[in-house]
Order: C-alpha cells, then structure tokens, then sequence
C-alpha cells in the first residue's frame, strides 16, 4: 500500500511537492478522499470547495515543473474557519443569518493563503460568530473530537482543531477572541497559536470582539505552526490595528530546541485546586520537563487574571453587541418577515430573533446593558480598566521572565451537551486563555500528554511578551521535541473512525 | 404671536449644530469616491456598505481638514483624541453604528465673532463653539408612496450608500444667549460667516442645496428674567441661510404661543418645511435611544502633536473678517455696504465676479440689487439661484459696450436663472439686440411723435424734460430692445429741437 499523504506534516508535503516525489493535486485529492470517507462522522467540514482547491493545486503543480520559486507551504493543503471572508465562497459564521451569504472579497489572511499558494479545501465548522468553547453553538453541526466522538473538538473554533487533529488537512486557520484557537487545538491533542494581537490582519475577519480576535494556525507540529504563521502574519494597511512591525523569524526558532539560559514562569493563579487532575498532572511533568531542557522555572504572580473572566465577559459582548448589530436582514443575508405590511423594525426584529442563536443572543443583550447610559461606567469603563491591570500584570511579570506557563484549560473535552445549559461552567474552559487574550501578548499551546483519568489530551499554554512570538514556539519546539514524537500520531489511523 | 411681542415676555436660548461634508476625494474610512451625483450605489466597496468582515482605515486629510477648522474658530486641539461608535439601528446605515465621535473629539472651546445690524447700530456677538468633531456620513432614503415622505407609511424605500461613509464635520457651539429679537439674525449671520470661513480653508463645497452643509437649529424660551432654561426643541432639514433665521423666528413664536396659553414645550425634533418656513414635529426626544458610544476598537487614538498641529496652523488663511476688510478697501465698499454684502452672502460671488473682468461696483450692483430680489422672490439663498459669477461679469461687459439695455439684462438674467446658456447665447436666443440704426427706430419714433401731440408741443416750447412719454411709448414699443440715448437724439432730431 502506498503511503498516505494525509499522515505527513505541512513541512513534509511541501518537500514531496517540491522534491517532485507527489503533486499538489495528489496530495489535495488524497485530503478530499480522506474527508468524504471520515467527515461524516466528524462533521468537521460546513462546505468543500472542491473544484476551485484542485484547479488551485493545477497551478502549484505548474510552477513546480517549471522550477519556479516555491512558497514553504505551496501545494499544501488547509481548512478555514467560517468566520473568514474569502470571495465567492460561503461564509456563514456558523450562523444561520448568513446562510448563502458569498462575500465579494478575500480577507488579507485569505489572499496571503492564495498568495503563498495554500490549498483551501474548503470551510470549517465553529460556535456561531465564534461565541463558544464546544462548537455546539453552530447553527449547522455537531462537531466531534476525533479521539472520543462523544466529546467536544473544543470552540469557537472546533471545526479546525477537528479537522486537523483527524488528518483532513495539515494546516488550519482558527481566530482566537478568549482561546478560541488554543483551547480546541489544546483538548484535541495537537498546536494552536494566537499571535499578538495586530500581527495578523482582521480584514475579513468577521468580528466578534474586534480589540480581542486574532487569527492564527492549527496544526499538528510546532514547525507546521511556525510555518502559517509566517505566511499570515504581517503589516496590512488595510486594518488600522495592524502592526508595522516584524517579529523575529518563528521558524528559526521552531528549530532551536534548546531552553538553555532561558527563564520560565509558572502563573501561580492558573492551576491548582479545582483543575482537573489529569491536567495538572501533565502540567507538572512538563514542568519538569522544562528543567531538563535546561529552563529555569520560578512562580510568578498575576493577580487581576483572577478577575479576566469577568472583564472578558463585559468588554467581548460589549464589542459584539455593536459589531453583530448590521446583521438586520437589510443587506445580505437572512431576511425574515418582509411581506410588505411589516414595517422596517418588525422585519429588523424578525430577522434577528430567528437568524441568531441563544448564546448570540445572550451576549448581545449582556453587551447592549454594559454600554448602556447609567452602566457604563460601571460595566464597560470599570472593565476596560481592570484590563489595563491585567496588561500591567504582565509587564511585570516579563521584567521577571522570558515566557509564562500555565495549562491551556482546566480541563479536558467534556462530553457533548455536558455544558450546554451551563453557560458559566462552558465559560470557565477560557479561565487561563482569557489573561493574555486582554492584555494582547502572544500564546501558544502545545500537547503534553493524555490525562489519566480520561485518556484525553492536554495542551500547555506558553505565554511571551508582545511581538516576541518566536519565544513561544522555541519553548513549544523544545518540549515537543522531549516527547519523542506527536501525540496525534497515536491516532493517525483513527481507530475510533473506522 | 409675533416674535417682537414675544421677546417682551421671553429670552431665547439658541444653539447650532452644523455638519459639513468635507470635499476629500475618497471618503472617510476607505478609497470610494465621493463625488456628488453619480448612479446609486456605485461608488461603494466592502467597508462603506459595512459588509462583514469590513475595517475601516481613517482619511489624513479629512482629520487634518477637522483641525483646520478648528484651529480657523479658535479651539483647542485635543491631544488624545478618539473615534467612537454610535450604535442605532436604521437601514441608511450600512454597520447600524456610526462612527463617530464622543467625550473625546477633535478640537473643543473655540469661537466665531458676527457683525449683526441692530438697532443700535453694528453690533459684535461672539458665538462660542463647544466641539467639533469628525465623522461618517449615512446613505440616502428615499421613500415611495405614503404621504409622510418618510419611512414609516411609505409603500417601499430604497437606499443609495454612495453618501455613506463621506466625511462629515460637525461643530457644535455651546448655547448663545443674550440675542432677543436679533436671535434669528444672530443663527443666519453666523452659518454665513462659518460657511465663509469653510469656503476659506476650501475644506468644503459648503452647498447647502446639495446638503454639504446641513444645519440643526436648537431653541429655547425662558420668561425674562428667569434663571431656569426652558425646554429646547431641535429643528432639522433646514437647508438654506434664510431658513436658518425662518426656523428660528418660526420656533421662537410657535413655542412663545405653546408657553402663553399656559402649554409645555415638549423636547424634540422638529422638521423645517421650506415652503412654508414653519416646521412639524419628529420624534420625541423623551424616548430617544440610547447610543451606547464607546470608542472604537477596529481604530487606534489620534495623537495630535504639537509639530502637526503648528505645521496646519501655518498654513491657515486669513480670518474672513480680515480679508472682508481688505477687500472692502481694495473694492472702495464701505462698511455699510460691505455689510450687507455680507449678509446677503455675497462676498464670494463679487470676488469672483470682480475675478472675472466686472468692476466691484457694477459687481454688487448686480448681486445686491436685481439678483438679489428674484432671490428674495424665489426664496432662494443667492447663490442657489445657480448663476455663475463670470456671466454676471459678461452681461456687464455686454451693458459698458451699449449691446444691452438694462431692461434687455433683465431678461438675459432670467435666461440665465432658466440655465438658457452663456448672457451672449441667451441674447442670440432670445434676439435681445440693441436696435440702436435710425431706419429701424425711426417708424416707432414717428408713431409716438404723432400718438402724443402734446408733448411735442411742450418740447418745442424747450421743456426737454416733457420728452418722457415719447421716450417711454418707443421703449415699449420696442420692447424695451431700442438703444434709449439713440433714441433720445433722434427723436429730438425729428422734432427739429436742439438736444
């Protein structure tokens, strides 16, 4: 039996296509198959584009037999998540008022995947306008996490991490807002990044929390994350919170290996009492794992992380509450009620009222009361404040350290429905994401093992100073590289699947 | 009740918020352009139609035109300053939010100075100016059916998206007090003087007819002497330099018969009618919505340096009352008459006119005197009546060089008000030329010598001055066409009487 070209490693499929040992289309078309045999159990995919990914691979192939220059990543296949604009293609936010809605436009991260001729398969599922840590908050699906169907791929961008963590793809593009990258990638077992914020462009990013969203990579290896993200990050002058600035490289850094001399803190408020012990205990291993390495690892202190769920759940909503207001059915997209008696209100009302979800709902109505004259002050201006203490916290804590560790989330993938009535408890997965999503600074995760109770995977989150990116994925690298081998890889043949 | 009557029992409170679209060629937060009059929704992209996804990328020059015109009414520039959402939902905008400013706009504390007529001669009043701020437009409704003409009751409405998103200036002034009968006076002469300063720092087109400047009148009453203000109505749609001063005399009475009769005043928004200079209630203000402002996040804060700021403020022509001076003297006006040039809004036009060849004289000749009562009578701001000033300088030119009457100009100005072409092509058309050759006056001036026997003997008594009805039936009689000191010679001529 010929080798299966959805078990390699972004960088390993680019070599092959370059090399001339496969083709792009092969590689796609072996990604296509292996999505229409498995996603229906996954449910991974909300739409394939296929004709256009295979004509997109024609052209890579092209290039590769004229010896033209190649991109790292060219011919190499991806998932995108829903939340992205790329023209003509259906762009839903896992929300049902975008159902059919084809935006007209790439987003920057879109062109730079097309420039650097990545393969888009297609589109992925997420929580509705990314609201979500289960991905059951799609209009559309129920996502399941490959190593246990009976368990949630992570959110807002589970789709992603589902997809990735099954072999559908090497590569996939999840926003992050609160963790929305980290903790799928973390409760499926493989790598997610969200890069500082401002680093990657959110034009065509389709809003959430506009101070918060950052788009970053899924992947299974620290080298393959390193490596999208290199090919989407960068200055757009087309998003006025873009940074003009470069990092050093991230891929130079996946490849050193090495934590001599380096300095590493463990937040002393993430973790502990009330974590899971499988979590903690994986957590603790890696600990050490960082001593050997060569790290020195001392307790640092963040104190306002203790009040990041709150502030996060007043300004994200708030954001929400004014960016989701043009859906109102007078543009694109869902249109309810208009059969020429209603007046505008009437078919504005109907159409939200149908076309979004519960959790949508609740946080706009959370937002739409903490920016409200009387509460402002008290909701919104309280948080925004307590923020920038956040943002201190770390400061300090970088005068101390060179990055911060914690567990990715207190837990591993819940069972699906588990928490669906319990918004809090669905909350709490963002408990060690939220701090340095509000204070804006970089973090990875990376997995560290399988819980003993459950057998379902942790990730370790690796936090560094804004624009210092490459910090986080030399430390990732390094850890990745003690394990001997990818975690996933136990479950390459998806055992579970077939 | 007449205003004069109502400002024995009242003082009014007036207060003008004014938005200005600024004639940057792309629009506020992103490239489409901005030009005025193209097919509907045809100059928009991702960002103005507010599409998912969409970032906006603030205009340089826009922000810059803002501090220049603050810097032009003497305001502080704030140094950190900030975009802010205004969350409403209505469909001429495209994010249901503007962006906006709030509690941190551009430039705050300035001042415009007016020179108003009054009975005690020219006075100064200082309008203060509370802020003013950057922002984006909205798109245009236009309502089918219905008899309101708005949206509620119309049958369907359609949107154009081409104005959503051109940057707009808003400046506030805080409330004017102390301006009693002059009130409307005082409202008129400062969105004059503020368009002038605008036309000045040529930020704007400062059309009101085209809505690039648009005025919101805020006004009210409190019994003389009273500490307490009154409640204050705000008029809106009032699109031209008389409605201004209408809408504040109107507002002044209705709201001084609400308070007479022992009524309230509610606070709301009113619609300004042109055609009738009076105006309706809108919505009120009591349930007005709540706008939820907090600063946007898809923007960064705007840093004003110090060196930006110094760098504008070099570049910022002279205060339209000081160039009013010179050219007042480079025109031999006096202050009287520059005055009323002024007040009719006419500064501009003389000096285009006097630019395009006509003598300043000859120039507010025109402007002040026939131009501006078919204005009065069209109820139209001059320079809405759509003259351009360089025909006002040839039809002058056509005057000095005896090849039109001043009855003849009269109707070239009509031609001109009807857009018939240049004064030179309505003459052709309208076969307006001077008939000044004997053999074609000469039946007409026969016809009133023998019509008006009496005259003629009068005449040839010597009383020249008697020559008027002769003169008079040959002018009608040509219609007005005939050369009036050609006639005159050769009437006498006729007559045998030495002129």
């Amino acid at each position: 039996m010929s080798e299966d070209l959805t078990t390699f490693s972004a960088q390993q499929l680019a070599a092959k296509i370059k090399n001339k040992d496969v083709t792009a289309s092969e590689v796609t078309q072996a990604h296509f198959d292996r999505i229409e045999k498995l996603d229906k159990k996954i449910e991974s995919f909300l739409y394939l584009d296929k004709a256009a990914a295979l004509e997109q691979a024609k052209r890579v192939d092209k290039k590769v037999a004229k010896n033209e220059t190649l991109s790292p990543l060219a011919g190499v296949p991806l998932a995108l998540k829903d939340v992205m604009t790329q023209r003509g293609v259906p762009t839903t936010c896992g929300s049902k008022i975008l159902e059919n809605w084809r935006p007209p436009y790439d987003s920057t991260v879109v062109k730079r995947l097309k420039e650097n001729d990545v393969i888009i398969l297609g589109k992925v599922n997420m929580d509705e306008f990314a609201m979500g840590s289960s991905t059951e908050n799609s209009a559309y699906q129920k996502t399941k996490n490959p190593w246990d169907l009976s368990r949630i791929p992570g959110g807002s961008s589970g789709g992603s991490s589902a997809a990735v963590a099954s072999f559908f793809a090497p590569l996939a593009i999840g926003t992050d807002t609160g963790g929305s990258i980290r903790q799928p990638a973390a409760v499926c077992g493989i790598v997610g990044t969200k890069p500082t914020y401002g680093t990657v462009s959110r034009y065509g990013l389709i809003a959430f929390a506009s101070s918060l969203d950052q788009a970053g990579p899924i992947t299974r290896s620290v080298m393959d994350a390193a490596l999208l993200n290199e090919v989407i990050a960068g200055y757009d002058p087309l998003d006025s919170t873009s940074i003009n600035q470069s990092t050093a490289s991230l891929v130079a850094a996946a490849n050193t290996k090495d934590l001599k001399g380096m300095k590493i803190g463990v937040i002393k408020e993430l973790g502990g009492e009330g974590w899971q012990e499988g979590v903690v205990a994986n957590f603790n291993q890696s600990i050490e794992t960082l001593k050997q390495l060569g790290a020195e690892v001392v307790e640092i202190s963040l104190p306002h992380s203790l009040y990041a769920l709150a502030v996060y759940y007043l300004i994200a909503p708030s954001e929400a509450s004014s960016n989701l207001a043009r859906f109102d059915g007078m543009r694109y997209g869902l249109r309810v009620g208009d059969n020429g008696e209603k007046d505008v209100e009437a078919v504005m009302n109907l159409t939200r009222a149908q076309g979004f979800g519960p959790e949508v709902k609740r946080r706009i109505i959370l937002g739409t009361y903490a920016l409200s004259t009387g509460y402002y002050d008290a909701y919104y201006g309280q948080a925004q404040k307590v923020r920038g203490l956040i943002a201190e916290d770390f400061k300090a804590a970088f005068e101390k350290v060179d990055v911060l560790v914690s567990p990715t989330s207190p837990t591993t993938a819940w069972k699906l429905g588990e928490r669906v009535d319990n918004p809090l408890a669905m909350y709490l997965a963002d408990l060690a994401t939220l701090p340095p999503s509000l204070a804006g600074v970089p973090a990875i995760s990376v997995p560290i093992g399988l819980a003993k109770e459950d057998q379902m995977p942790v990730g370790l989150q690796i936090i560094a100073p804004a624009m210092q990116d490459h910090k986080n994925y030399q430390v990732a690298s390094a850890i990745e590289a003690a394990q001997g081998g990818l975690l996933i890889d136990q479950i390459k043949d998806l055992a579970s699947l077939v | 009740m007449k205003i004069l009557e109502a400002m024995e029992k009242f003082d009014p409170i007036i207060g003008l918020e004014t938005h200005v679209e600024l004639s940057t060629n792309s629009k506020m937060f992103c490239g489409c352009s901005t030009e005025f009059g193209a097919e509907p929704n045809t100059q928009v992209c991702p960002t103005c139609l507010g599409l998912p996804g969409s970032l906006p990328v603030p205009n340089k020059t826009a922000i810059e035109s803002t501090f220049r015109i603050g810097l032009a009414l003497n305001c502080q520039i704030t140094e950190f300053s900030r975009f802010s959402r205004k969350n409403y939902f209505y469909p001429d905008m495209p994010k249901d939010f503007q962006t906006s400013q709030y509690d941190e706009p551009f430039c705050v504390n300035g001042y415009l100075d007016v020179l108003v007529p009054t009975d005690e001669g020219d006075k100064t009043f200082r309008v203060e100016i509370e802020r003013v701020h950057l922002e984006e437009d909205t798109g245009k409704l236009t309502h089918s059916g219905g008899v309101t003409g708005r949206i509620h009751g119309a049958d369907y409405s359609l949107v154009d998206y081409n104005r959503a998103g051109i940057a707009l200036v808003e400046i506030v002034t805080k409330p004017v007090l102390g301006t009693g009968k002059y009130a409307g006076i005082v409202a008129r002469a400062y969105v004059t003087e503020l368009r002038d300063l605008l036309r000045s720092l040529a930020v704007s087109d400062v059309r009101m007819e085209e809505g690039s400047l648009r005025c919101d009148v805020n006004l009210s009453l409190h019994p003389k002497g009273a500490s307490e203000w009154g409640k204050r109505t705000e008029t809106k749609n009032v699109n031209s330099l008389r409605s201004v001063e209408k809408a504040v005399n109107s507002e002044i009475e209705r709201q001084a018969d609400v308070l007479t009769e022992g009524g309230k005043v509610t606070q709301e928004t009113r619609h300004f009618h042109e055609d009738s200079g009076t105006s309706s209630s809108g919505r009120s203000k009591e349930e007005a919505e709540d706008y939820r402002y907090f600063p946007e996040p898809d923007l960064v804060p705007v840093i004003a340096t110090s060196a930006w700021v110094n760098e504008l403020k070099t570049d910022l022509p002279q205060a339209p009352s000081v160039e009013r001076k010179r050219l007042a003297q480079e025109w031999g006006f006096s202050d009287e008459e520059m005055r009323d040039v002024v007040s009719m809004g006419a500064t501009d036009l003389i000096a285009q006119t006097v630019a395009a060849g006509a003598t300043a004289q000859a120039a507010r000749k025109w402007w002040l005197g026939e131009l501006a009562r078919k204005a009065t009578e069209a109820e139209k701001d001059l320079s809405s009546l759509g003259i351009e000033p360089k025909h006002i300088s040839e039809l002058e030119q056509l005057v000095v060089e005896g090849k039109l009457t001043d009855k003849l100009a009269r109707q070239v100005l009509d031609g001109l008000i009807n857009k018939e072409g240049t004064p030179s092509e309505i003459v052709q058309k309208r076969n307006l030329v001077v008939m000044s050759d004997d053999s074609s006056l000469l039946p007409a001036i026969r016809a009133a010598i023998e019509a008006n026997p009496e005259v003629v003997a009068k005449v040839k008594t010597g009383k020249l001055q008697a020559l008027g009805p002769i003169l008079g039936a040959v002018m009608k009689e040509t219609q007005g066409k005939a050369d009036a000191g050609k006639v005159r010679s050769l009437v006498l001529k006729e007559l045998a009487v030495e002129g």
